[in-house]
């Protein structure tokens, strides 16, 4: 263990590891160390969100100042993609938006929060010495690597990337003439793989591997936002794996599975018909809600423990936030058909899913009331960390308030697939779990590196980011309100007639003036985030060498390892005897008290 | 600190990782199979009165491979009993049986497809159907057999049209010049492929992704069986317990059939 001894800042104790040196290959890259992996899983979804943050800059401008070129990257667009004079035209814009969403969903956020943050810390939590299939967590993230790669070379192949949405609803996902949407299907399959393969890891992990006496209400919420994820990753992404192989079928065998009788599109040629476009939406839908708490549920977890760790204060109502999460994942599978009002399904169905998408929202609710009252008399420390799990909380309860109206057959009806509803589910995943993440990242970083990240930097990078990200979501549900549709490249432009003065039903020069401000800001919330890239590998050397093992005094197993953890993660095997968030115990002689302390 | 629980059983849960393991992901290819179950439902009750085929599959073969699952699911078991109980010349012996089933419900499933592939629809410029097994393919002519002509226009008419067909086994050659045309000027006929219509559709990506389970089972269960069974010399627990993981694996395979063959075959 000789590159861990070199990376070991002065104060932190050193292990003696009592196995052999791994190469660099076998530590590093074909790792089947849980931290590693998790690390690996970490860095690779942090490039993957800057890109799709990326692709999403080059949309904004499409949608500020239509037809003009991209200044900057517009050379290369059209070098790379034959962007006729770096002009972003309406197929290069739907494959942005498609894989936008695709890269966002699939590559960046579900792989950092579950995979990441999983990976490094759940084994650490129950006290176990690695995942319980070491070598499955490999192949599991190099299934990723593979559909990662797979989506990044579909926008060379002729004709670019799929152009459906990230939804990718058929027909009109078969009717594109191109060969992208068939690249995101086998990308989309061998990400699914490594989701399953994550999830059977994850969960054998913690039902089998807990140190003894750590029962399941001694589990830090961290763990059970997990142990819930991945039974929604594991359940509820097959059903897009069928899908995914019949659309495939449609697109290779010319099966008609998602093509309706009737349905006469030249680049379809032939088809027997008889299939079902409503299908595809169930199938799709039934993964993808679900997937929505697959994305917030792992940030509560991040929130929870720095909220605990940085209030000095047992969590409020720890029995409430575990049944809240265990009830967001059973009703998550019967809500999906809320993102279907709009095709004609029929209204008694709508009732049923409006009625459970209502119930929905209280366990949730629960879980911000619970975190919000754990504030209640604390002394916080305002470090970068609880800064964004502090915003975390306004900014989901906005991105979950407005979903109530989307939940709403009515309501919904004017709603639907306008700039609403970006601005809402954005205030859930950009500010809402995005900021979990970033703070799970501050808070966990001194365990990775032995240094801490710097605290001004991170401090900037907040402010910023809490300015920029509202300033680009608000006005969205202005602009969603009024009526501007989403997905259109010109930002509604030609569409909402804008340029004809007095025409009925037209926006008015205010929300399409949005368009610019909000383009902006969005610039401006990607030159934010230079200090955090510049503060993430600047202190893996140079950052403050951590104090302790356990710089922020806190209670769960994690802080509890040398640092970083060895290979086998404990120098001697744990023992729990207490709860998680025994914080500012009465009578104890520090104002915490450790899982493991007698 | 090692990894617990690799073979012997955590006291609370009464189980061994792996078997946690593979029963999550059973759970998941329980879903897997599940959406296309519903799917299969919701194409059936969508689909046009009289379009859904009946008795296209041939039942006695159906019911063969239903029999060779069943018998390869016994012997899976017997093979890992046989290992509790150290007799390993008999597991071996069981497990080849497995293996030769699996290869026998493979060569019967082949045979069916090839039956799908060069059965057709041959659409004639006089508005009948001619339907039956092409076996010649000449320049001006193609002959079918165990054809008969089709009259889809009644057919639409009947709710149990498949159920009712009169299927007359002849000999029929056609003109080629008397099929229509399609756009493009191709010959409007057609196997039963699953391109044909939506029953075909799902019966190739149902059966094909169990086939696939089928060969994927196979593979696992023939290298336990043959290149690594050292292992039973040096770790006789562990080597057990992936017998038997393989063989609740190979268990889910057969269930997932006990579902295909009536859905399929006869409803």
């Amino acid at each position: 263990m000789q590159a861990t001894t070199h990376a070991l800042p002065h104060g932190a104790v050193a292990h003696e590891a009592h196995h052999e040196e791994l190469g660099f290959w076998r530590k590093y890259v074909f790792s089947t160390d849980h931290k590693i992996i998790g690390i690996q899983y970490g860095i690779t979804a942090l490039i993957f969100l800057f890109f799709g943050f990326c692709l999403m800059m080059m949309m904004r401008w499409s949608i500020a100042y239509p037809n003009t070129p991209v200044p900057v990257v517009g050379p290369l667009l059209e070098k790379v993609l034959g962007a006729d004079k770096g002009v972003i035209s309406g197929e290069v814009y739907n494959q942005f938006g498609a894989m936008h969403g695709t890269i966002m969903v699939f590559l960046g956020i579900v792989p950092l929060a579950f995979a990441a943050f999983g990976n490094f810390v759940v084994p650490l939590q129950i006290g176990a010495p690695d995942m319980a299939f070491p070598r499955i967590n490999m192949a599991s993230y190099q299934a990723f690597v593979v559909g990662g790669i797979i989506m990044l070379v579909s926008f060379f192949i002729p004709g670019g990337a799929a152009q459906a949405g990230w939804t990718s609803y058929s027909p009109l996902a078969s009717a594109v003439a191109t060969q992208g949407q068939t690249f995101w299907i086998i990308g989309m399959v061998f990400l699914i793989t490594s989701s399953l393969l994550g999830a059977v890891n994850f969960l054998a992990t913690i039902i089998q591997l807990r140190a003894p006496g750590m029962t399941w209400m001694r589990l830090p919420f961290f763990v059970w936002s997990q142990f819930v994820t991945g039974f929604l990753l594991l359940l509820a992404f097959p059903p897009l794996e069928a899908a995914a192989i019949m659309q495939l079928m449609d697109k290779v065998a010319h099966t008609s599975f998602f093509l309706p009788s009737g349905l006469q599109i030249s680049s379809l040629g032939h088809i027997s018909g008889g299939g079902s476009p409503l299908l595809w939406q169930h199938l799709f839908w039934f993964l993808g809600h679900p997937e929505v708490y697959v994305l917030i549920l792992p940030a509560m977890g991040i929130v929870c423990e720095i909220i605990a760790n940085n209030t000095r204060k047992p969590i409020w109502g720890y029995k409430s936030l575990v049944y809240s999460a265990l009830t967001i994942g059973f009703l998550s599978f019967i809500v999906w058909a809320h993102h279907m009002y709009m095709t004609g399904m029929g209204t008694k169905i709508s009732t049923f899913f409006q009625t459970t998408t209502m119930i929905i929202s209280i366990p949730s609710v629960i879980i911000l009331t619970c975190l919000f009252l754990s504030l209640w008399g604390a002394s916080i420390r305002f470090n970068a960390p609880m800064l964004f799990a502090l915003a975390f909380l306004p900014m989901f309860g906005i991105g979950g308030l407005t979903g109530l109206p989307l939940g709403f057959n009515y309501s919904d009806l004017h709603l639907h697939d306008t700039y609403y509803v970006i601005a809402h589910f954005h205030y859930v995943v950009a500010p809402g779990t995005i900021f979990g993440l970033f703070a799970g990242i501050y808070y966990w970083y001194p365990k990775m590196t032995g240094r801490h990240m710097s605290e001004f930097w991170g401090k900037v990078h907040f402010w910023t980011s809490l300015i920029f990200m509202n300033l680009i979501f608000q006005p969205m549900f202005a602009q969603g309100m009024a009526g501007m549709l989403r997905r259109m490249a010109d930002g509604g432009a030609n569409y909402s007639a804008a340029q004809v003065p007095g025409a009925i039903g037209g926006l008015s020069p205010m929300i399409m003036h949005f368009n610019q401000t909000i383009s902006i800001a969005a610039w401006c919330l990607g030159l934010a985030q230079i200090p955090f890239i510049i503060n993430f590998f600047w202190s893996i050397k140079h950052g403050k060498p951590i104090a302790s093992d356990n710089p922020w005094e806190a209670t769960t197993l994690e802080w509890q390892t040398p640092t970083p953890p060895p290979h086998g993660n404990f120098e001697k095997a744990p023992e729990v005897h207490r709860g998680p968030y025994e914080y500012s115990v009465p009578g104890a002689a520090r104002d915490f008290t450790p899982q493991n302390e007698a | 600190m090692d990894i617990p629980y690799t073979s012997e059983p955590r006291q609370d849960t009464g189980l061994f990782n792996a078997k946690v393991g593979i029963w999550l992901f059973l759970a998941s290819e329980v879903m897997l199979f599940g959406a296309l179950f519903s799917s299969y439902i919701l194409l059936r009750v969508g689909a046009e009165p009289g379009e859904w085929p009946h008795g296209l599959l041939n039942i006695p073969l159906g019911m063969t491979n239903t029999i060779v699952l069943i018998v390869s699911s016994i012997t899976v078991v017997m093979a890992w009993a046989s290992l509790k109980m150290k007799n390993f010349a008999r597991f071996k012996l069981f497990q080849s049986i497995t293996l030769l089933c699996a290869l026998a419900f493979l060569g019967i499933k082949s045979y069916e497809y090839h039956d799908k592939f060069t059965h057709y629809e041959v659409w004639l410029k006089d508005g009948k159907i001619a339907d039956g097994h092409l076996v010649e393919n000449n320049a001006d002519t193609i002959v079918l057999h165990h054809a008969h002509y089709v009259d889809k226009e009644a057919a639409a008419k009947v709710t149990h049209a498949w159920q009712e067909r009169e299927i007359k086994e002849e000999e029929i050659t056609i003109k080629k010049s008397d099929i229509r045309l399609r756009e493009g000027g191709k010959l409007d006929m057609e196997s039963y492929g699953p391109w044909h219509n939506t029953y075909t559709a799902i019966y190739f990506t149902l059966t094909g992704l169990h086939a696939l389970h089928v060969i994927g089972g196979a593979i696992v269960i023939f290298f336990l069986w043959g290149p690594l069974s050292g292992m039973w010399k040096t770790d006789p627990e562990r080597y057990t317990n992936r017998i038997e993981i393989s063989g609740l694996f190979w268990h889910f395979v057969d269930l997932v059939w006990i579902f295909l063959f009536p859905v399929l075959y006869l409803l």
